[in-house]
């Protein structure tokens, strides 16, 4: 009773500080102290983002940057995945390949945009392989440590009930790592979409939603600027709430994994 | 549970070998990867399949490492970007754990300031950079600002997380025993968040160091790591690229090793709160 009470009062208050944070800004943006080509009122975003997206230029944008993360994503997943669980299952592997991968760690991926840049020329390529280099280090580890802490007993009790190697490894290991797996997708994911802006601003290609935003401050276009940032953020945060967050509740939620995670 | 540095410690510390032997087989573990992909690049480099502007030996970069920081060179662009790193650092901390601890504590705040956070929050820091760099010009503002802003963010969430996740049983035994508001917040609310805080503020880093290198291939400042590699790229000066590279890497690992590790043996870890 009272809880639904203070819910929908969260949400009426939500409403007014968005509705406010809108109107100071419309304000602001009215008032003329600010050059009108820098704070662009609301409704000319709204035509800006409505303008790019009926002549189709901002889906172009978006189809090319989202084909570029995939591509980077899918790398990092494809590397990320198997090399964790190597790593996890194999203590050579580790010790060869663990030292190497916290040297790189530290590095930001942007740092290393202008040397790829020199080395596979601007466009695709080297923004394909800055999201490999950026969502793989979550991906990889999580998984490592994802195989690493599924429960011994588990393996044992597997063991004792005559599992072989094949079964052990898609009945047990898989299943048990697969909270760790899919917080690492996550995060890759997000690395991937951070990364994939700034490669495409800085190497700069012409198509790409990053390219858009750098393209636009040449021109002083804040409201195309704006516009891509909406569409960036919309598109990040449909992807963080509904492709994980279904995938999460078609595997590990269903298997009743995510509490023993967390134990 | 996703960094390499904190497990590696860990599993040194925990297998803390007895005797010299032992410590030699350790070091010669960690050094035998980096000798083998430093061969394979050396054969790469002296074979010359790529042009040997862009694929440069490593005793180049050595030697190109070593004399730009006997110039000074190297130094200076390092003590900006750190300088840099931390202001806007202290600038995301400051007002992330006040923003952050408000929301935990006051369902007003929470309610005013979280669509506005997670609003924010889901869109690339750099994705603001442009926007930046024409509301507040070129240079240092607008790189400590941005640095600042998309530093804030995981900082903000871990502590409100941290603020909420402080037990209610903590809350009222620390309020049966007559603890004042002052008290209450001093010894019990903020000792109990800040396991949480600590990851935000860790997090936050990471964040700013990330964004805090791109930042400064953008927005044009005077020195800086990242501008140098920038600016070396512009005459084909892969050594230099190279050296600059493996400062930054430096970096990163002495801020997430030797600042964050001993923060948290010092504060939560002798308060037993991590094991807890």
């Amino acid at each position: 009773m009272t809880e639904t009470g203070q819910s929908a009062r969260s949400i009426v208050r939500a409403a007014i500080t968005l509705a406010a944070a809108a109107a100071v800004y419309e304000a602001l943006a009215r008032s003329g102290y600010f050059a009108p080509a820098l704070l662009p009122t609301i409704p000319t975003i709204a035509r800006a983002l409505y303008a790019s997206l009926a002549d189709g230029s901002m889906i172009q944008h978006a189809i090319y940057t989202l084909y570029r993360v995939m591509f980077g994503f899918g790398l990092a997943i494809a590397v990320g995945i198997p090399l964790g669980i190597l790593m996890a299952r194999f203590q050579r592997v580790e010790n060869f390949f663990l030292p190497l991968v916290s040297a790189l760690m530290p590095i930001p991926s942007f740092a290393l945009v202008p040397l790829f840049m020199l080395w596979f020329g601007i466009g695709n390529l080297t923004t394909i392989l800055i999201v490999f280099y950026a969502a793989t280090f979550p991906m990889l580890f999580n998984t490592w440590s994802g195989v690493r802490s599924v429960n011994p007993i588990w393996l044992r009790a597997a063991g004792c009930m005559g599992a072989d190697e094949h079964s052990l490894f898609w009945k047990v290991i898989i299943p048990g790592a697969s909270p760790f797996i899919i917080t690492g997708m996550r995060q890759s994911f997000l690395r991937a979409w951070i990364a994939v802006v700034g490669a495409e601003m800085i190497a700069a290609s012409d198509w790409g939603l990053g390219w858009v935003i750098f393209d636009a401050k040449e021109f002083l276009n804040t409201d195309t600027m704006l516009a891509a940032l909406v569409v960036i953020g919309a598109i990040g945060f449909l992807f963080e709430r509904l492709v994980f967050g279904s995938l999460e509740r078609a595997t590990v939620l269903r298997w009743g994994m995510v509490r023993s995670a967390k134990g | 549970m996703q960094d390499a540095v904190s497990t590696i410690a860990a599993t040194t510390a925990a297998g803390r070998p007895a005797d010299g032997v032992e410590r030699w087989r350790l070091v010669a573990r960690n050094v035998f990867p980096f000798a083998v992909v430093g061969t394979i690049w050396e054969i790469v480099a002296w074979m010359g399949i790529f042009p040997h502007r862009l694929f440069p030996t490593l005793e180049e970069v050595a030697l190109s490492f070593v004399q730009l920081t006997m110039a000074g060179i190297l130094p200076h662009h390092a003590i900006q970007t750190v300088i840099r790193l931390l202001t806007g650092f202290a600038l995301a901390a400051s007002v992330g754990v006040t923003i952050g601890v408000l929301m935990g504590r006051s369902r007003r705040a929470e309610d005013i300031l979280l669509p506005l956070v997670s609003i924010g929050a889901p869109i690339p820091g750099l994705a603001y950079a442009p926007l930046f760099l024409l509301w507040f010009g070129l240079g240092n503002f607008s790189a400590v600002l941005l640095v600042g802003f998309v530093a804030a963010f995981p900082i903000i969430f871990n502590s409100w997380t941290g603020v909420k996740a402080v037990k209610e049983i903590w809350l009222r035994s620390a309020q049966s025993m007559g603890a004042d508001d002052r008290r209450m917040f001093r010894h019990v609310i903020l000792p109990g968040a800040l396991p949480y805080i600590l990851t935000g503020l860790r997090l936050g880093l990471a964040q700013a160091w990330r964004i805090l290198v791109a930042i400064e291939m953008l927005a044009a400042v005077p020195w800086g790591l990242g501008w140098m590699i920038f600016g070396a790229r512009e005459f084909l000066n892969t050594d230099v690229m190279m050296a600059g590279i493996a400062v930054i890497g430096i970096i990163g690992l002495t801020l997430e090793k030797f600042v964050f590790q001993k923060i948290e043996n010092y504060t939560v870890v002798r308060w037993g709160m991590v094991t807890a």
